[in-house]
């Protein structure tokens, strides 16, 4: 038992046909991380704070701020992921298999919008809505 | 993720803040709490007939509320109605899924 808010988790899950060695690369190596996520400074020890930057948006400054929380090399790298207001929680999982490796990645820590926090909030609203044009103009 | 919401409400939502004047309107709504017609005017820097129909257009989808009170009209954010926005789960799965194709992309290209 707890007595937190609950939360709700999204999980991408998907097989690729590379080695775990090589996946592991593109997740923990800051140059190759921006080719498929975003510029960043991450290092792969447990504990450096680090931070995601993509572009500036009106009322979004484009800035995630991260905490590493675990790496265990060729398996498993978790780092915390907080914008906007919302605190989560990224794991990497990767599993080799016969032709590859399964990645799963797990993104934790939404709060329900019923929680209290969510009715009463107000003065983040600015910010979402900048975050739903970054979201749109994305989009096309 | 179920969300008490129609999609047609979402559609109003988005419309209505597509205009950057109404997204002041409302901006300033929720910053300051419930404020007059007169006083949104002066802020928007708009004519009081613009800004009235702008209201109209937040009202219906129901991203404000209002109350007469004499002869004013008072306003109040009802940011209730961004739900169909802030799905954070959505706004990720789609994030993270582009991602996915993103790295998968860059598996290819680099040296094994």
């Amino acid at each position: 038992m707890t007595d937190t808010a609950p939360t709700r988790t999204l999980v991408i899950e998907r097989e690729m046909p590379h080695p775990p060695e090589k996946i592991w690369r593109a997740l923990t190596e800051s140059s190759l991380i921006q080719e498929w996520l975003m510029p960043n400074d991450l290092q792969p020890v447990v504990g450096h704070r680090f931070q995601f930057r993509s572009t500036p948006v009106p009322n979004w400054n484009g800035i995630i701020d991260a905490q590493v929380m675990a790496v265990e090399p060729h398996a498993r790298l978790a780092y915390s992921w907080g914008t906007l207001g919302l605190e989560t929680v990224v794991t990497f999982t990767l599993t080799p298999t016969l032709g590859g490796t399964h990645v799963r990645m797990e993104q934790s820590g939404f709060r329900s919008e019923d929680t209290p926090e969510y009715k009463g909030a107000t003065y983040g609203w600015r910010n979402f809505i900048g975050k739903l044009e970054k979201v749109v103009g994305g989009l096309n | 993720m179920v969300l008490d919401v129609k999609p047609a409400n979402a559609n109003f939502v988005f419309r209505a803040l597509a205009d950057p004047t109404r997204r002041a309107i409302f901006e300033e709504l929720t910053r300051q709490g419930e404020q007059t017609v007169h006083a949104l005017t002066r802020y928007a820097g708009v004519s009081q007939p613009a800004v009235s129909k702008h209201l109209t257009v937040l009202k219906r989808a129901k991203l404000v509320r209002h109350r007469r009170q004499g002869r004013e009209t008072h306003y109040r954010a009802q940011p209730d109605a961004l739900a169909p926005m802030v799905d954070w789960l959505n706004l990720y799965g789609a994030f993270w899924r582009d991602r996915f194709d993103r790295l998968e992309n860059l598996l290819e290209r680099m040296d094994k």
